[in-house]
């Protein structure tokens, strides 16, 4: 274990050699942009690129940028997606098999990337979902996904603690935020002149220690403090951190079928979630029928397929597929990982069409008493 | 059903439609001489080549039923054809011409046209699957040319291919778009729409226009009081179901419902 250094001072106009020290060391960077009307993870190249003095609000399906005049980069909270797709692809070949002229096939791998990425503005809710992407996709009972392992050998992360947060950001409850407290290389606080910046790994140490930054003096670590503690403000909360019986035994709640009816089954909330792991497979043959690869695409219980046994869907309406949702991450996760799968982001709430708010949901469905007045 | 010669053959029909699917054929580039060593092409008008009477292994149909003529063609070709596919949203159903279904056909005729006696028209746009009996759909407006090869490609295969069944969201976020209805409040009918064309318009910032009609499972009531939420009229909720697929029941009852709101 390295010894921290003890929290540094980052004058605004210093972050860009930060980058710079990235970009030296050979990491493509990925920060916070602005793009159709959201603030989205794209490569970055200088602080110019950054979101000046932009808030994101949520709502139930709805999400709206405004500005607040501040000179700050990371007033907003959280972005459409998290670290996710930058580990488990949305879209990856698995393999391809070409069929020589004897008719003997060949296998070959996918050419694997080996690029060296950083991500600059992943929150602690970010950080809760990646540990539990790791202990999925890295699980030494089963074998751990090359791809997924190759890539996350080569993540270097910054986070950002949050100094606000939306309204549908329930993290605290989860225990897991506002503050970052590990699994990053470097994290730091937004305050009116800089940041003050910590190191979490070795590597981390070494790209802050050619700054040559001063210590934090106690009015920035004050200011730092005050402003993370606008973030522990949070309007939502989970009814309990572990929903498992609770769930389970509320598997014929009537409000199953209310949710259903305003439930568009579009998957949106399983593909926001950063710690959704599921994917399906298929096989892309080319037309000359002498050369295919195995595709892997993001999945969801939402989807038909997801369910699909020799000729039968078992979960054909979406009354079940919601339940599975809902039981998976807040329920049979525990089995699993030991936890909740959810972490608090309220991306799933945000980003629903439909503007369903798993939280109203869960506490609907904890309510037993709603089974007894149906019934 | 197999396919057994060693190079099948293949047509191409053409009834009431825009020759889009067609293009979706001849835009193929390299893979069409691909294409054309796998499988003899006899009828293929849009590619110059004619012989509508061949018997084939494979009939592409573009185009919905709306002449008494096509009535009877259809009925001839599926006789000819092993394997008969009906091609986009025409074929599939009825197209955006399936509009006149909804109101007096013969009316709108002796409106517009100087002679109307020359129409021979029927009051009705259909899909195909009214008419004869369909092996598959390949839905899209356009179909995309992906869809074309990778049904030859099963069938010479011979397995059927591997049909589209998830929804336009799921495209959608596979390649990082921005949900156009969360983030701006623009109608999308991607939660109802079957993918196929992989989140083509919400990855240029707009709603998807169902071209590729109704998903499996899909929820039109929950989407359209979502769209009422948005502030959406009545009329405009009906318009956007009723559109380039608007006589897929699943389509045309919930924008009919809304049309009939609008009237109130
Ligand atoms: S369940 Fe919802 S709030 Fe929880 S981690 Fe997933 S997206 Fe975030
Ligand atoms: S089953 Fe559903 S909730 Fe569970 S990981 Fe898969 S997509 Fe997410
Ligand atoms: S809960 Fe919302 S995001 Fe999830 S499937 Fe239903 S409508 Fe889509
Ligand atoms: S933009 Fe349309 S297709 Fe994409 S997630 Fe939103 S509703 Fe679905």
């Amino acid at each position: 274990m390295t010894q921290p250094l003890s929290p540094q001072f980052l004058p605004r106009d210093q972050l860009q050699r930060l980058l710079d020290g990235l970009h030296q060391a050979g990491h493509k960077t990925y920060g916070p942009q602005l793009c159709d009307g959201a603030i989205v993870y794209a490569p970055l190249n200088t602080v110019e690129e950054l979101p000046q003095g932009v808030e994101d609000h949520h709502a139930p399906g709805s999400y709206r940028l405004k500005e607040n005049g501040s000179q700050r980069w990371f007033d907003w909270v959280s972005t459409p997606q998290g670290i996710k797709p930058l580990l488990f692809k949305p879209r990856e070949i698995l393999w391809r098999a070409t069929r020589d002229a004897t008719g003997a096939i060949h296998f070959k791998n996918p050419e694997n990337s080996t690029e060296k990425v950083a991500i600059i503005g992943a929150r602690a809710c970010d950080l809760a979902a990646l540990a539990l992407q790791d202990r999925h996709f890295l699980s030494i009972e089963q074998t751990p996904d090359p791809f997924y392992a190759e890539r996350r050998r080569h993540l270097f992360i910054i986070a950002i603690n949050c100094t606000r947060a939306a309204d549908t950001c329930f993290c605290v409850s989860c225990g897991d935020g506002p503050k970052c407290e590990h699994g990053f290389d470097i994290a730091m606080t937004e305050i009116e002149h800089g940041f003050i910046i910590v190191s979490g790994s070795l590597q981390g140490k070494q790209f802050i220690k050619p700054l040559a930054l001063n210590s934090a003096d106690p009015a920035q670590l004050d200011e730092a403090a005050q402003r993370e503690a606008n973030a522990t403000q949070q309007q939502r909360a989970v009814p309990s951190q572990n929903m498992r019986e609770t769930l389970f035994n509320a598997l014929d709640h009537p409000q199953w079928d209310d949710i259903a009816s305003r439930c568009l089954s579009c998957g949106n909330c399983t593909a926001v979630c950063p710690s959704c792991f599921c994917y399906s497979e298929q096989a892309a043959p080319q037309l000359d029928g002498n050369s295919t690869e195995q595709l892997r695409e993001w999945d969801s219980c939402f989807t038909q397929g997801h369910s699909y046994m020799h000729g039968i869907t078992l979960r054909n309406d979406t009354r079940l597929r919601y339940r599975q949702w809902l039981t998976h991450k807040f329920a049979s996760w525990h089995d699993q990982q030991g936890r909740s799968g959810c972490t608090g982001c309220g991306r799933c709430i945000s980003w629903c069409p439909a503007g369903i708010d798993i939280i109203e949901e869960l506490t609907i469905l904890s309510d037993n008493r709603g089974v007894a007045d149906d019934a | 059903m197999k396919i057994n010669h060693n190079r099948p053959t293949v047509a191409v029909h053409k009834f009431t439609s825009c020759d889009g699917c067609q293009l979706a054929i001849l835009n193929l580039g390299e893979a069409l001489l691909t294409l054309t060593e796998l499988v003899e092409i006899k009828q293929f008008a849009e590619a110059g080549i004619l012989d509508e009477h061949a018997t084939v292994d494979i009939a592409f149909i573009e185009g919905s039923i709306s002449t008494p003529r096509e009535m009877a063609q259809v009925k001839k070709i599926r006789e000819q054809s092993h394997y008969l596919i009906a091609m986009g949203a025409c074929a599939t159903s009825g197209g955006i011409q399936a509009l006149r279904n909804m109101s007096d056909g013969q009316a709108w005729i002796d409106a517009i046209y100087a002679s109307p006696q020359h129409i021979e028209s029927l009051t009705t746009s259909t899909p195909l699957s009214d008419h004869v009996r369909i092996d598959l759909e390949l839905w899209g407006c356009p179909v995309s040319s992906h869809q074309i090869t990778a049904t030859v490609r099963a069938l010479l295969f011979g397995v059927l291919p591997k049909i589209e069944h998830d929804k336009v969201c799921m495209a959608c976020k596979r390649s990082q778009a921005v949900c156009v209805m969360v983030s701006r409040g623009e109608p999308c009918m991607g939660p109802v729409t079957n993918t196929g064309c992989g989140a083509l318009c919400p990855q240029f910032g707009r709603g998807c226009y169902a071209c590729y009609g109704p998903a499996e499972n899909p929820n039109p009531n929950a989407l359209a009081s979502r769209f009422e939420g948005l502030g959406m009229s009545a009329s405009e909720i009906s318009r956007n179901f009723l559109f380039i697929n608007n006589n897929a029941p699943v389509f045309q009852t919930i924008g009919q419902k809304y049309s009939e709101r609008r009237d109130e």
